[in-house]
């Protein structure tokens, strides 16, 4: 660390104060631009054929007849997609995603493109494109991919000198688990399943490319991380990286699913074919289809606990089915499952396994979900044998500073607890319930992280600040940064105008990804606008002619001290800024910084649920999200993760679900067969932040987007066990599961 | 010092928990590391982060490692 980041237990004026969202009446009002927003001279449409074959080999492409239809500019395959990857696999398999190769993986799999001079034009060459399949055998459960004679998915991975489809399997733990479960009283063994999920962003993947003649581009595009998306693209279309400009649009959703690149690589190459701009807007067909959806999961989990609570042995192997291509989901979830506990004999295993499906991306605290279901549930059921009340279950075995993190790692300050106490607390858990309704609680954890980033403040003359930063803006990042900026020099809020800069205009930023965005943004940001501070105050000096040493700044002035001094009356910033031209020019600062020491983050949520025994239907009647935080920048847009998260976990617990049928295809791609929850179907989610600083950072910053959608499965899955008396193992959790457990149970 | 390994991190190790390095960043750490274990060459390509007393470094190998701290690695982790 290169600057101190020690946290300081400061005063602040505008931290922590709900500002108005910089970006609020341009998105209400329609003004925004978003990914399909952006028009150039003689653009064309672009439009990708995709494979109908879950598994298929390519026999032969036919583009003759497409490219011959008038209107149509340009048509291209794999073929005009050479390998430049130099052998990197993981290169490979994001270029085979966006363009088949010799075969379709899955449903949805692209396989050529058109570029033509309008939708319709693009629409009918499509359909003269010819492609010759051999029709291969497809896998896509993530149990049936593990069997000896499943179908291949990637022959190039093995295990034990065979092809296989399992790619790989992680364990994390210490201690001993079998001598753990002999000091047990009781033991819980469950199995679980989750099924495959998407992120559901309304704003479909959408950009316009542009390669000129003498080989520079632009690229615009909805996107988690243009400079990302920059290097992989210009990497797969062998340009030099700063010859191909980024501009981040405003997004309408990610949540992971806008982290890698799918039509965008696509989109340049059949725009450097056709010389001309290239607009690609995917359909939701196509997002559910071919865009990268989370995993869908098998699951064992055993714990051991001794008569009092106190758990000795806890395990769980999850199997996550990745998609086409490998990930490192296991390895995520191996490292999440048991974080919140404080465990002497603990062991996760997390296995990646491919099958015929869509590769896929992260998901707002990827993995972590699926483990919290099935630990957070057995930890359930254990609770109802001993007869204990589940939190103070937890409470028992949770972790704390000094704990040794099932993962690796001693903890430092941590959260846990105190949410955890919070919930015990809450108003909530003491209103009595009805007949048919439930109660249930669960915890949730995900790491945060740092990274690369880099930040410029250019102070003008009028005294106003222009901050410009490259982690695009997913969730509040330049209001944050904006406020950052302002508490630091000592000014108004609105007197700082925050922008995402492009690839062009700033050093490399990481992808706005395992909110990471504003620890790191914010630290840059401070460090900054300190560095501006520093010439502030030498111009200072220069104003009164006197030693930069003897000059301080304080609530956004300079002042000059020592007695000699005393009659001084301080410079403003915009006094300050007003003279800088004929002081030494332009005042700015800047920092890049490789943010490390993030701190991890807790919540504990609390679902009180009515399940209707006629129909199934689970309505959910009040929810809560408790939340460690860390410094809490702008409460509101915190809040508003907090909400949002429990919003996608009640989502992905109740009703959302990718359905394949025999066919290998997928059956419902589309928002009315697959069903995310809109308003009427949620209570208002109450939250409660708790702001335990992360001792790495100035403020105390820790990340906060995703910890949140760790929690909902299994709390809402213990309170549905809570009203209907059934242990619910498989989500969705949705109606017909519902009644089917009961008839099971006969309940 | 003794450094604790993590997940795949064992395997690269003959499936040590922990290994003897002697390092005063955690450049010399992860550069030592490669010397004595090369199978661990495919985790620093996928990225390997180090926890020293707790804190996390995913990218910064500039950091000194003072004695007697408690030193882990880590598979890089991504999120969402």
């Amino acid at each position: 660390m290169k600057h101190d980041q020690s946290y300081t237990d400061k005063d602040f004026k505008v931290i922590g104060s709900r500002v108005p969202r910089p970006d609020g009446v341009d998105k209400v009002t329609g003004r925004a631009r978003y990914g399909a927003d952006a028009y150039a001279p003689g653009q064309l449409t672009g439009l990708v054929l995709r494979s109908p074959h879950p598994h298929a080999r390519i026999k032969k492409i036919d583009t003759s007849k497409a490219e011959k239809l008038p209107g149509v500019k340009a048509v291209v395959t794999a073929a005009d997609l050479p390998d430049l990857t130099g052998g990197k696999r993981d290169m490979f398999d994001i270029l085979e995603n966006c363009m088949a190769r010799d075969r379709a993986l899955y449903d949805g799999h692209a396989v050529a493109a058109v570029a033509a001079i309008d939708n319709n034009t693009a629409k009918k060459a499509l359909k003269l494109i010819k492609v010759s399949y051999e029709k291969l055998a497809h896998v896509t459960d993530v149990d049936e991919a593990m069997k000896p004679d499943a179908p291949i998915v990637q022959p190039h991975i093995q295990q034990d000198g065979k092809p296989s489809n399992v790619a790989q399997r992680m364990e994390f733990g210490h201690g001993d688990i079998d001598a753990g479960l002999l000091e047990a009283d009781v033991v819980v063994e469950k199995s679980y399943k989750t099924e495959q999920t998407h992120q559901g962003y309304i704003e479909p993947h959408a950009c316009l490319a542009s390669i000129s003649p003498d080989g520079t581009g632009e690229l615009w595009v909805t996107t988690q991380g243009h400079f990302q998306y920059r290097n992989v693209c210009s990497t797969l279309l062998g340009m030099d990286g700063a010859k191909l400009k980024v501009t981040s649009s405003e997004i309408g959703g990610g949540f992971g699913g806008k982290t890698h690149v799918w039509i965008e690589p696509v989109a340049l190459a059949l725009s450097r074919k056709a010389n001309r701009p290239v607009k690609m807007v995917m359909s939701r067909d196509e997002v559910f289809r071919a865009s990268g959806p989370t995993c869908s999961t098998s699951m064992d989990v055993k714990i051991g606990a001794r008569k009092d609570g106190t758990i000795t042995s806890a395990f769980i192997e999850c199997r996550y089915m990745d998609g086409a291509f490998p990930g490192i989901w296991g390895m995520l979830g191996g490292m999440t499952a048991w974080a919140c506990y404080d465990l002497k004999n603990v062991k996760s295993v997390g296995v990646d396994v491919l099958c015929n499906r869509p590769k896929v991306a992260a998901y707002r605290a990827p993995s972590a979900p699926m483990m919290a279901f099935g630990v957070e549930s057995t930890l359930d059921i254990l609770a109802n044998e001993l007869g204990m009340d589940p939190v103070d279950l937890r409470l028992l075995n949770v972790a704390r500073e000094g704990t040794r993190a099932s993962y690796g790692p001693t903890y430092g300050p941590i959260g846990i607890e105190a949410t955890l106490k919070a919930v015990k607390e809450h108003p909530q858990m003491k209103k009595k319930l009805k007949k048919n309704q439930g109660r249930g609680m669960a915890c949730g954890f995900w790491f945060n992280i740092g990274g690369q980033t880099c930040v410029d403040l250019n102070i003008g003359v009028d005294g106003t600040v222009s901050l410009s930063q490259g982690t695009v803006d997913v969730g509040g990042a330049r209001a944050s940064m904006g406020m950052i900026a302002a508490e630091e020099l000592g000014i108004a809020y609105e007197d700082v105008k925050s922008n995402i800069a492009d690839t062009a205009s700033l050093g490399h930023n990481d992808t706005t990804e395992g909110s990471r965005g504003t620890f790191s943004s914010g630290l840059a940001t401070i460090f900054a606008a300190r560095e501006a501070i520093e010439v502030l105050k030498q111009r200072a000096a220069k104003m009164w002619d006197v030693p930069v040493e003897q000059v301080t700044w304080e609530n956004g002035e300079a002042r000059a001290v020592g007695a000699e001094h005393s009659n001084m009356p301080p410079l403003s910033l915009k006094e300050i800024a007003a003279k800088s031209p004929t002081t030494g020019g332009p005042i700015a600062g800047h920092n890049e910084v490789t943010a490390d020491g993030a701190g991890v983050s807790f919540a504990s949520h609390i679902c009180d649920v009515e399940v209707d025994p006629e129909t199934g239907k689970t309505t959910i009647l009040r929810y809560t999200v408790v939340q460690d935080a860390g410094k809490a920048i702008h409460p509101d847009y915190v809040e508003g993760q907090m909400q949002g998260a429990a919003a996608q976990g009640i989502g992905w617990a109740l009703n959302e679900e990718y359905i394949y049928g025999d066919d290998g295809r997928l059956q419902n791609p589309g928002f009315l067969d697959y069903r995310i929850p809109v308003c009427s179907d949620l209570p208002f989610i109450d939250t409660k932040i708790l702001e335990i600083p992360n001792p790495n950072h100035p403020y105390g910053i820790r990340g906060v987007g995703e910890t949140s959608i760790v929690p909902p499965l299994a709390a809402i899955g213990n309170a549905l066990s809570s009203a209907v008396g059934v242990r619910l193992d498989h989500t969705p959790m949705s109606p017909p599961r519902i009644l089917s457990a009961m008839d099971d149970q006969g309940a | 010092m003794q450094v604790g390994l993590t997940g795949p991190l064992r395997s690269a190790a003959g499936g040590a928990a922990e290994l003897a390095i002697e390092a005063k960043t955690i450049r010399e750490l992860l550069n030592r590391l490669i010397e004595q274990y090369p199978d661990m060459s495919i985790h620093m390509d996928l990225g390997i982060a180090v926890s020293v007393d707790g804190v996390m470094y995913r990218d910064d190998w500039d950091v000194e490692i003072p004695g007697g701290v408690e030193v882990v690695l880590l598979p890089r982790i991504q999120g969402g």
